[in-house]
């Protein structure tokens, strides 16, 4: 298992360098222009002038290997600087946002906060709340609380967050007046009150996420269950006189797992993609809000480092999904 | 039933009905049969004959719905299993009468240990803790030829070949001393000589310990080498029931001696044909008004369309399911 560990992380790294090109590529073919939303009174030659300060009058290729070097040698520097009070930086030149003229990881950073709360508490309240109605829908398939879950599950599936959340919006906050419409991002939680606070603007976002989470994991849980429950080990299992507990919670589950965990696992890189729609219906100013005013913008490094960071955590989702799965399933060995 | 020990296992008209989509299916039609402490009973039949369908009713091992059993009694330990709470049927179930499946490759749990499986039945019918149950275990493995019992205790069931894992099968079943043992086509899905190893196996098993077995098969010939009674089923009842000396010696029922007369010579000059019999078992869409096997049957007349023969009693411990005499060679009287 170590040795297949480390083989796949090896491995990755080409592939990390290519997604990183294939990225920079397509952000050097898309139109747009940093300057773009300058006022139109600065002439031509001083916005030329200006783009070149930004470093865009470089050719591709030492633009590309300029961020390569800044984000794998210089901003692990800065950070272990950051942590350690070393100074191995040195000063040297941190990946600058077009926009707003700091340091990317530090803007990514501040957002990372809102976004995890926010997207990744609906990640898990889906996944909590969706496994117990997959397990309970197929051991009851065809009841009335299967027909439920999976009438509840095509909602989820078929209603896009930028209406259920306006939905929610227009009966808790202006009908009922129970909830804040608007996330409030400076909030601190110090006390009780502002504990209580917090969770009541949490609600709704976090409501409309975890419904989608919930039909989508709801559904697998439930198809693999089926799967298994008609298995013979299950009929041994009974003929051993294992109570009905012992043979949908201990063999049935295990075994149903093992695809689920996939799935779970590969969801967990798009929470930190932020919840692009929900994020701007609710105005949490998350990772997702920051990406979109970055592509507006044309602001090339954000873009690109948000991205990237994505790529990463989706090749590495992918190897702890098949990791995790050899852990499940003994059938699978990897060394 | 004649002869005197107290069965062990006592049926009385089990019925047992499927609801599909195209409406009933009577699988088991008025089963009864009685199983005596140590003999070991074959069941025969073709696909679809209700022999497995019979013998999982018994346990309520039968998904439901589709299948409700309807009618009937099952007497074990003088309680009706039929009527006893889920617990108690729990308990029986593993504890007292052990199942074996047909198809090893799948009747285990792939993702625990053979260990595991193995001790689950033990802590659970027998209150052992962990330890005394992990050496009973590896006692039953040696118990049913598994070499180096204890390190194997550990070992999952892909690492098992498939007459290995249906050992495990076996010894599961047996982990605590059960008094009846229901084998579902064990043999089936192996290979001739470990289907050997395995009947070898299986009649050294009740010697040394003494249970009653009901084996359930297709193939004539494990039934001729391995048991003491035999019992033929036919679209979901008894036709024919006999001493398995007295069944391969003078079979009554038609359908028995067409049975009989399928299973390929290898002496004498080779058959251009192997020998069958005409026609499909049909689907019981409603309890049996007719003789079921008519359609195929040689010597049915008038009244097999009328009427569902009882069994009738011909001496020896034998009884057939047939209007028709095959002793005299005439109809029965009416």
């Amino acid at each position: 298992m170590l040795n297949y560990t480390i083989r796949r992380l090896v491995l990755s790294i080409p592939t990390l360098l290519f997604i990183a090109l294939v990225i920079f590529l397509l952000l050097e073919l898309a139109p747009g222009d940093p300057m773009g939303q300058m006022p139109l009174t600065i002439p031509d030659d001083v916005k030329q002038r200006m783009r070149e300060a930004l470093g865009l009058g470089e050719p591709w290729y030492t633009r590309f290997y300029l961020w390569l070097y800044q984000f794998f040698i210089v901003e692990p520097q800065y950070w272990i600087d950051g942590i350690f009070g070393t100074n191995f930086a040195d000063g040297a030149q941190r990946i600058i946002s077009f926009q707003s003229r700091s340091p990317v990881f530090d803007t990514i950073a501040e957002r990372l906060p809102q976004t995890l709360w926010v997207v990744g508490m609906s990640y898990v309240v889906g996944v909590a709340i969706a496994l117990p109605i997959g397990i309970i829908s197929a051991y009851k398939q065809y009841s009335v609380f299967d027909q439920a879950g999976t009438f509840v599950s095509m909602i989820g599936f078929s209603v896009p967050p930028f209406f259920s959340g306006v939905l929610v919006i227009v009966i808790f906050s202006v009908q009922l007046g129970w909830l804040p419409s608007i996330y409030d991002t400076t909030h601190q939680v110090v006390d009780w009150e502002t504990f209580k606070f917090q969770l009541q603007q949490m609600i709704m976002p976090v409501m409309v996420l975890a419904l989608q989470t919930t039909a989508q994991v709801s559904r697998y849980m439930r198809a693999s269950m089926l799967d298994n429950l008609g298995q013979d080990y299950v009929r041994t299992a009974r003929a051993k006189g294992m109570s009905e507990s012992v043979v949908v919670m201990r063999h049935v589950l295990r075994n149903s797992m093992i695809p689920v965990v996939t799935v779970i696992a590969l969801g967990i890189p798009s929470i930190f993609g932020g919840a692009i729609i929900t994020e701007q219906v609710f105005k949490v100013n998350g990772l997702g809000q920051l990406l979109i005013l970055a592509l507006q913008g044309a602001d090339i490094p954000m873009v690109m480092t948000i991205t990237f960071l994505l790529a990463v955590l989706i090749v590495l989702m992918n190897l702890i999904a098949d990791i995790l799965y050899g852990v499940l399933d003994p059938r699978i060995r990897y060394d | 039933m004649p002869d005197g020990a107290m069965p062990v296992l006592d049926v009385r008209d089990l019925k047992t009905v499927f609801q599909t989509r195209g409406g009933e299916v009577h699988a088991v039609n008025d089963v009864s049969f009685a199983l005596r402490p140590g003999e070991l009973l074959g069941v025969v039949g073709e696909s679809g004959s209700g022999k497995s369908v019979t013998m999982m009713s018994l346990l309520g091992l039968l998904p439901s719905p589709p299948a409700d059993v309807r009618d009937g009694q099952v007497m074990f330990g003088g309680k009706d299993l039929l009527k006893v709470s889920m617990d108690e049927l729990r308990a029986v179930r593993g504890g007292e009468i052990g199942f074996v499946f047909q198809d090893p490759m799948t009747s285990l749990n792939p993702v625990y240990t053979v260990g595991f499986q193995l001790m689950e039945p033990l802590r659970k019918h027998m209150g052992m803790n962990k330890r005394q149950a992990a050496k009973r275990a590896q006692e039953l493995l040696e118990l049913v030829g598994i070499p180096d019992a204890r390190r194997r205790l550990d070992d999952y069931p892909h690492q098992f070949s498939g007459g290995m894992r249906q050992r495990v099968m076996i010894a599961i079943a047996l982990a605590c001393d059960p008094k009846v043992l229901i084998a579902d086509e064990p043999t089936t899905a192996l290979d001739v000589t470990i289907q050997a190893q395995i009947l070898e196996l299986m009649k050294e098993l009740r010697d040394k310990l003494g249970m009653a077995v009901i084996w359930i098969t297709h193939d004539l010939g494990v039934i001729a080498g391995i048991a003491d009674r035999v019992m033929v089923m036919y679209a979901g009842q008894v036709v024919e029931h006999a001493p398995v000396k007295e069944l391969f010696g003078n079979p009554q029922h038609p359908y028995t001696r067409a049975l009989l007369k399928t299973i390929p010579s290898i002496a004498g000059e080779r058959a251009a044909r192997l020998t069958i019999i005409e026609g499909q078992p049909p689907i019981m869409g409603a309890a049996p008004s007719a003789c079921p096997f008519r359609d195929r049957c040689d010597v049915a007349f008038e009244r097999c369309a009328h009427e569902n023969p009882p069994r009738y009693d011909v001496g020896h411990g034998h009884d057939t399911a047939c209007f028709f005499d095959a002793r005299t060679g005439a109809p029965r009287d009416a």
